[in-house]
């Protein structure tokens, strides 16, 4: 019995390596970064909220999460839920709207900006760093002065351009073999470098784009931590359980001969 | 029946004289012999029976809470997973459970091939359960579709489609199917009743008979002997064992190991790396806006993979149909004496282990872009898929025939 334990811990192993396999997409030019947030961060999780509020709330929504429900989740006292959280005219058990009218949206920015509940989800909270941290100086091809390297051509405006300020982009040109044998020539990013500066420091930005990350990350899937905190107690009690029906099956089986 | 409840009084024997529960206990449980040789692959029986209670469970509940139609179905979703008490847990194991009812099927499915479970007298055994998965598949991809995710969209267009290269019929088959010109409305609520209503009855009426059937010839075992042609003094098999307790009790260790897994998943890891559910279905439909591949979730990707290895369309939805239906004909296709892969040659193992890295393969090309080397690589495994059914009647009639022992493999603990 104990070979077949081991083959089901191997089979186990053998699926998720499968899984991970699997799942693993993409490659690295270089800006591509980890996010590497941690959800279980509380203290992260206000500043992300914070951010939140201050820089994105404008105009993108979270419509599916309630100022309630985040203020409790990340434990902000109700008087700081009222008066920094709640704006004026809204109710604190009101979902997150944006305040920005759909038709005004779309005749700024050509499209309505998103509604970022679960974009954490659907894009990965990599991508979500990548997008906000490799926005560079783009005046010739983009109206908004702007242009990204997660997201080629956003209609976004380099909201943050006040705090990271704009970098501009190095590029080089590099020599592909074409699917013929010849060469092609494509035009690659290199680095960045500082353009117009803004008010904090390159590690500073990244903080504060990590801990807005790591608030959408929570906001994707709320009930994550009380989740996982549950799922110890079930897989604990399942393995006893486990173990217990073993024992009784064994002390049947003692009469197959 | 008399001697069931001769001698006992009270309630038991009230009820027994009215309806034989005592009677159906005796032949279905205690009096039902099972061979005493199963292995670690005799569990998913059970445990497949398992996850359709739970689906059905944790569906009831879904329900509950879900509204289907184009402009409900995905708020819904959103709603019930936050802000309905312990929704947050019940909708995730729905949709993890389907993961791991595939899991289970392919692996149950895999153990016919290893000992032959599909030879007569269990050809009917077999094509009742190909009838289940067929049914299952149906059952899965509507479930997919309900929240109207922008994969579920997406997903849905590929497959019905699908239909629209059968030749004559095919448009207004397309068009009857989605009861509109596109994915809508109509689809999303017909989908709806198709998966909550008339699929789950169809697959318990199936699992009714697959039980029936296997009660009639018994189960196969690792050595594919059949233990009903040695039996004792006391006209019981004597390599066989009562299904309860023996049975009973080892399935709900099979169980108890089931559960822990499919508790790491849901509670920590429950997209499985996008495995189990798609990044893309975290935005909801959008028919504007195409995700960056299109790939059907896990189960579904082997024929996927050979629907695109073609590249003639209605071929491939051809060769794709033709894929899922071979199962069907293996009992006969398979012509060796033997039942067991332990007597049978060093061919016809290797051609079901072959046939096993076959079906991973293509798995793993169908969740791939088809482009470069994934192409190639579609087109060479689907290749080998078919040589598989084709070579299966050569090589078992060939090396299936060397002696088996009288008595199964057993060694007490």
């Amino acid at each position: 019995m104990l070979i077949k334990f081991a083959s089901v811990a191997t089979a186990i192993a053998l699926l998720s390596g499968a899984g991970a396999v699997f799942a693993n997409e993409g490659g690295h030019a270089g800006w591509e970064r980890s996010a590497d947030n941690e959800v279980a961060n509380l203290p992260s999780l206000q500043r992300g909220a914070r951010n939140f509020m201050a820089y994105c709330s404008g105009c993108h929504s979270l419509k599916f999460m309630r100022y309630s429900r985040l203020a409790e989740d990340l434990k902000i006292p109700e008087n700081q839920r009222d008066q920094y959280l709640v704006p004026p005219g809204a109710k604190f058990t009101d979902y997150i709207t944006s305040s920005m009218p759909a038709q005004d949206a779309t005749e700024w920015f050509g499209k309505v900006p998103p509604d970022l509940s679960l974009v954490a989800r659907s894009r990965g909270t990599d991508w979500v760093f990548n997008f906000l941290t490799t926005f560079y100086a783009d005046p010739a091809s983009r109206q908004t002065g702007v242009n990204n390297l997660q997201l080629p051509g956003t209609a976004m405006p380099h909201v943050l351009a006040s705090l990271q300020g704009v970098p501009n982009a190095v590029w080089q040109n590099v020599e592909h073999k074409g699917p013929d044998g010849g060469t092609v020539l494509s035009r690659e990013f290199k680095s960045f470098e500082p353009g117009v500066t803004g008010s904090v420091t390159p590690e500073q930005y990244d903080e504060f784009v990590r801990d807005t990350v790591n608030f959408l990350q929570y906001v994707g899937d709320p009930t994550q931590l009380e989740r996982q905190g549950l799922g110890l107690w079930v897989v604990l009690f399942l393995l006893m359980f486990t173990g217990i029906a073993y024992m009784l099956k064994k002390e049947y089986w003692k009469d197959v001969r | 029946m008399a001697a069931v409840i001769e001698g006992k009084g009270g309630f038991r024997a009230w009820l027994n004289k009215r309806m034989p529960v005592d009677q159906f206990m005796e032949d279905q449980l205690t009096g039902y012999y099972a061979p005493k040789n199963f292995n670690i692959w005799y569990f998913f029986g059970s445990l497949a029976l398992l996850v359709f209670v739970m689906q059905i469970l944790t569906g009831i509940f879904v329900t509950m809470h879900f509204k289907p139609g184009e402009a409900t179905a995905w708020n819904s979703v959103q709603y019930m997973v936050r802000e309905v008490p312990y929704m947050w847990l019940i909708q995730p194991m729905h949709a993890v459970g389907a993961s791991f009812f595939f899991i289970v099927v392919y692996l149950h499915m895999a153990r016919a091939f290893l000992y032959g479970s599909y030879k007569a007298p269990r050809e009917l055994l077999w094509v009742i359960g190909m009838l289940i998965y067929l049914a299952l598949m149906a059952e899965a991809f509507m479930g997919y579709v309900l929240p109207n995710g922008n994969m579920s969209y997406w997903g849905a267009q590929v497959i019905i489609n699908l239909f629209g290269t059968i030749p004559g019929i095919g448009p207004s088959l397309v068009e009857w199917i989605r009861g509109d010109y596109g994915i809508g409305d109509a689809t999303l609520t017909r989908f709806f009743s198709l998966h909550v209503v008339a699929l789950p009855f169809v697959i318990a009426l199936l699992v009714m008979l697959h039980l029936v059937a296997l009660r009639q010839v018994g189960s196969n075992n690792p050595d594919g002997i059949e233990i009903k042609e040695k039996l004792g003094a006391d006209g019981k098999p004597v390599d066989g064992i009562p299904f309860h307790p023996y049975y009973t009790l080892k399935d709900i260790v099979g169980v108890g190991l089931f559960l822990t897994l499919f508790a790491i998943v849901v509670f920590f890891v429950p997209t499985f790396g996008g495995l189990f559910m798609e990044a893309p279905n975290f935005e909801p439909a959008n028919p504007v806006s195409t995700p960056e591949h299109i790939a059907p979730v896990w189960y579904f990707t082997p024929y996927y993979a050979i629907l695109r290895a073609v590249p003639d369309q209605k071929m491939g939805a051809l060769l794709m149909a033709i894929s899922v239906l071979a199962f069907l004909f293996v009992p006969w296709l398979d012509r060796a004496k033997n039942k067991s892969l332990r007597y049978r040659g060093l061919a016809s193992k290797f051609l079901v282990g072959m046939f096993f890295v076959t079906f991973l393969v293509l798995m793993w090309l169908g969740l791939k872009p088809a482009d470069g080397i994934y192409v190639l690589l579609a087109r060479i495994f689907t290749t080998l898929y078919f040589l598989f059914f084709l070579l299966l009647p050569f090589v078992s009639k060939a090396d299936g025939n060397g002696p088996v022992p009288e008595r199964v493999t057993y060694h007490a603990h």
